[in-house]
Parts: structure tokens; C-alpha cells; sequence
């Protein structure tokens, strides 16, 4: 009988392509000839079919890993880095894991229970695996301050925006991602480099940026992708002045025009573009025409076979790009009777383009009418001496809750127009919004607080 | 400034953001007739707690809503120190 091909990580790696590599802030490792050495410590072991937790100490080791395993395993869970350790044993019943590989010491998971493999910089050279199956790639959702939900992929689809917009079209650059590649987003850059021929140079906790951007440029990035927070922070920074990227990508939140116009200023070499993607629903699409928003024609099917409606303003996809599956007993189902994950976030059409408005989940109540935080920042962004701005709800004694904005001012802007600014941002808002999205107060504060994954946190929202 | 002035203040404050007409406050002007709506209303108690230091009408149990301005006004002024 003969099986449909299926394609690992490793089927990408030939030797061919000399010179690739990927690095951390400590390690750079080369990916040409990785497939002969082995990331895994101890007795070499066979894999094969295993349901693997991986929870390495840093992204680098997890990419190696990654590598090796996929294709032999059953299943590989990524742990990304601020996962709760209270969470680790939840996770490892509902994912049926049976084997860890770490490189650090993991509560509750002591080798009499699991088959404990360490980890480590492929040194040693080892046995080259074999492709035997299509490996279950399961990530966790972020967001949710309890139990995050198990979400299950294959590499295929994790893979269907690469693939679609041709590897070769970004053949033997270098990429770059401020994500971590153990979430959605991050892992997407690190696909991107390995399937499209590429080197990539990865974050490093608590860098400072300086430092980062430095790294940035010595490693020649050419490719980079973040969350329109991460790169509000970068042009705060005042770090950027010397890196020159060609391709600066934004997702994992709305790219609102005033990010999308202060990119293009900063970096007049670059073409930047904003993608559409979730743990759960994939890679929807990518906008490169440098507006906010999507093109009203985009709903519907398109030629990569992603397909997209609204329904009671919110976007669903259907795709083969989307996971699966929740996985775990009781699990919720993700897909709808027709295959559509609802991907709670919501959109507006205005003039020809929808426009996300934010989440489902996020809207503030202000006596019976609706405001998402996200509608009012757009505007309060556009504000030139605005670099980022947060709006959350505050209780109201007479309308349940009332719109209070936090605001990050540019560098250097003199803290006595301060009043003039505030009135500024009223202004805007109360041309742009209905009364009563406009903020009832605007705070200034020193910063905003971005979470691990990147974005902008509401926690106290 | 007093509190009764800095309320004041803020009432003509968010009339002006708010495009009312805020007619001369006195006592005895019952709040509806100031063309404050429950958004200028939140808006002001929000302000006003930034300023004074305290919100009467979420703090007390059993506040009721005060119908004129005088009563708003000593609602502010009778919160404890």
C-alpha cells in the first residue's frame, strides 16, 4: 500500500545549502549539516511514536530538537517559556505524554514516571532519523490566565502560508522574530527559515533591545516579524537607526495605521506587511499594500484555499491551515459543524476594507453600549507624539464602566504639553468615535506592559 | 481649592469636551437640568475621584444619587478624611 509523501523538517535540510545557520544571543549552531549530529544527551534511544513533552531552557535547544524529532515521534508538545509549572502536570495527562526531553529540572516529572532526555548542542554526531510519519505538533493558546488549551497541528498545515507564498521567493534569507518560536507566530518564522532555505537568529529573554538590534545586524537580518507592541517598543527605543531590514512582518494583534506609517518611516528600505494568524485558526492571509485592515475581497475562498466569512462580526476561517483539534478529555471542539474556527475576533467593514475592531472577549460595556480597547487605541495612535496607548475599563457607579486611556508618550516630548496633548486626543477621539468610546481619562504613564507572547497586556482589564 | 470649586471645574470642564451649555450652577439646579447625560455623569465621577481622592457613590452602600447639585456637591464633601 502506498502512503501519501509525507514531509519532516529534516526533508528541508539537505547539505546543499551551505552557510545557514541559527543562533541564539550565546550559540550560533549550522544548519547545514545538523542532520549528523544529534541534540539529544544519553543512550540513544528509539523515539519512534513517542508523545514527547519538549521544555527546554531556551528556544535554541527547542529548535534542535524540533529538527530531530519530527517525523519519528507521535506527537511533540512545545512549552513555551512562561508556562506555569503548576500547569505542567495537567498538560502532560491531557497530551498522554510519555517522554520529556529538557535540560533543566521539571516538578512532578521524575524519570520514574517519564522517560527523561536531556538536551543539549548537537556536538556528538549521531544516527540520522528517518521520516516514518506525519508528527502531531501540539502548541498551547496564551491569553488565558488558567489552563491553556492544548492545540494540535501538523506540520503540513503549520506550514500551508509558507509553502504558498513559495520558499523560494525568500530563498537564503535571514530571518529574525522578536516572538519566541515555541507560540504560533515565532514558530512560523522558524519554519519559514527552515523550509525556505534560510538562517534565523532568534530573541533572547530579557535582552536589552540595543543589544538585540546589535545582534540583529551583525547576523544580517534581513526578514523580521513581531507584534505591532514589539515593534512600538523597538521604535521607542531609539535602537533602530542602523538596522535595515528588507521585510518587517506584523501579527498577533491589530496593526493599526499609526504602527504601519511609523515602520514605513523608520524603515524606507523595507516592505512591510501584516498577517492574519492564530494558534487555533493558522495563517489566514497577509496584507502587503501597507493599510490597516483587509481588502473586503479577501472574504470568501481564495486561490491558497483559505476561506473566510463573518458572521455576527466575527472572522471565521476554514483552511487546512487551521489545528485540528483541541486535544484532551472534554476538550471543547475548535472547528464548527463546517469546519470554521470562530476566531473571536471582530471586524467592521468601512469603505471596501474590514477592519478589526478586537476581541470578542474584550469589549467594555459602557451602560448598554459596546467599545472594544482596541477601536480607541487606533485613534489615540494616530496622535504623532503618541508611541503606544492602552484603553481599559474602569467600574462607573452610573454606567457600569466608563473608557480610561493609558498613554505612552514619544521620547523627548515635553512633559508641559502634556495638557495640550490630552486635549489633542479628545479631540481626535470625539471626531473619530461616537461619545461614548471616547475616554473619560487619559493617564499618562512611563510604559505599557507587553506579556510573553508579545502583546499588549490587559490583565488588569 | 475646595472641593465644591474643583467639581465645579470639572463640570465645565467636560461641558466644553461635551459641546453643553452648563447653565450657571447653584444648589438647588437639579442635576438633569445641567444637560449632563449618565456618560458626562460617569465621566465626571471618574475624574473627580482622580482629583478628590474618592468616589461617594461607589464607596456607601446605601448612597443614593443625589438629584441636585448641592447634594452631589456634599456627597464630595461629607466623605471621610
Amino acid at each position: 500500500m502506498s502512503q501519501p509523501e509525507v514531509l519532516a523538517l529534516r526533508d528541508y535540510l539537505g547539505p546543499e545549502l551551505k552557510g545557514r545557520t541559527i543562533s541564539d544571543a550565546r550559540h550560533v549552531v549550522s544548519l547545514t549539516d545538523i542532520l549528523g549530529h544529534s541534540s539529544l544527551t544519553g543512550e540513544s534511544r528509539d523515539l519512534s511514536g513517542c508523545s514527547v513533552l519538549l521544555a527546554t531552557s531556551s528556544q535554541l535547544l527547542s529548535a534542535l530538537v524540533m529538527i530531530q524529532l519530527d517525523g519519528v515521534v507521535r506527537r511533540m508538545l512545545l512549552c513555551p517559556p512562561d508556562l506555569h509549572s503548576d500547569h505542567i502536570q495537567a498538560l502532560l495527562a491531557q497530551a498522554e505524554v510519555d517522554t520529556i526531553v529538557t535540560d533543566r529540572p521539571l516538578p512532578g516529572c521524575d524519570a520514574g514516571t517519564y522517560v527523561v532526555i536531556g538536551a543539549c548542542l548537537p556536538e556528538r554526531p549521531g544516527t540520522v532519523w528517518k521520516t516514518e510519519r506525519a508528527t502531531e505538533w501540539l502548541m498551547l493558546t496564551s491569553g488565558t490566565s488558567g489552563l491553556p488549551k492544548i492545540v494540535a497541528h501538523t506540520l503540513d498545515g503549520l506550514a500551508g502560508a509558507v509553502v504558498a507564498d513559495g520558499p523560494a521567493r525568500h530563498r537564503n534569507v535571514t530571518w529574525a522574530t522578536f516572538y519566541d518560536i515555541r507560540r504560533y507566530g515565532g514558530l512560523q518564522i522558524f519554519l519559514r527559515a527552515v523550509i525556505g532555505g534560510g538562517s534565523l537568529v532568534l530573541s533572547e529573554p530579557g535582552e536589552a533591545i540595543a543589544d538585540h538590534v546589535a545582534r540583529l545586524r551583525a547576523g544580517s537580518v534581513t526578514h523580521i516579524s513581531g507584534t505591532p507592541s514589539h515593534w512600538r517598543k523597538l521604535l521607542m527605543s531609539g535602537a533602530a537607526a542602523d538596522f535595515s531590514p528588507h521585510y518587517i512582518r506584523l501579527s498577533g494583534e491589530i496593526s493599526d495605521q499609526a504602527v504601519l506609517d511609523g515602520l514605513a518611516r523608520s524603515f524606507p528600505g523595507a516592505s512591510v506587511g501584516h498577517a492574519y494568524a492564530s494558534t487555533e485558526a493558522g495563517v489566514g492571509f497577509s496584507v502587503d499594500d501597507g493599510h490597516e485592515g483587509f481588502p473586503a475581497a479577501l472574504i470568501g475562498r481564495n486561490c491558497d484555499g483559505v476561506e473566510m466569512k463573518i458572521i455576527e462580526g466575527s472572522l471565521r476561517i476554514r483552511s487546512h491551515r487551521t489545528a485540528n483539534a483541541y486535544i484532551g478529555a472534554g476538550a471543547p471542539s475548535l472547528l464548527d459543524a463546517e469546519g470554521f474556527v470562530d476566531t473571536g475576533d471582530m471586524v467592521e467593514l468601512r469603505d471596501g476594507r474590514y477592519h478589526f475592531v478586537g476581541r470578542r472577549g474584550g469589549i467594555i460595556n459602557i451602560g448598554g453600549l459596546k467599545v472594544h480597547p482596541e477601536e480607541v487605541e487606533a485613534v489615540i495612535n494616530q496622535h504623532g507624539s503618541v508611541r503606544m496607548s492602552r484603553a481599559r475599563p474602569r467600574k462607573s457607579p452610573i454606567t457600569g464602566a466608563i473608557v480610561i486611556a493609558d498613554v505612552v508618550l514619544a521620547d523627548g516630548t515635553d512633559a508641559a504639553c502634556r495638557e495640550t496633548i490630552r486635549l489633542e486626543i479628545l479631540s481626535r477621539c470625539k471626531h473619530s468615535l461616537p461619545a461614548h468610546k471616547v475616554p473619560a481619562v487619559v493617564c499618562f504613564v512611563e510604559r505599557l506592559d507587553v506579556t510573553a507572547a508579545g502583546k499588549l497586556a490587559r490583565t488588569d482589564a | 481649592m475646595s472641593a465644591r470649586s474643583r467639581i465645579f471645574k470639572a463640570m465645565q470642564q467636560i461641558a466644553n469636551e461635551q459641546n453643553v451649555t452648563l447653565p450657571p450652577l447653584h444648589d438647588d439646579l437639579a442635576l438633569h437640568d445641567t444637560g449632563f447625560d449618565s456618560l458626562a455623569f460617569a465621566i465626571l465621577v471618574a475624574r473627580l475621584e482622580d482629583d478628590l481622592g474618592s468616589d461617594p457613590f461607589t464607596v456607601a452602600e446605601d448612597a443614593a444619587f443625589p438629584s441636585t447639585v448641592g447634594e452631589f456637591v456634599r456627597a464630595y464633601e461629607n466623605v471621610p478624611a
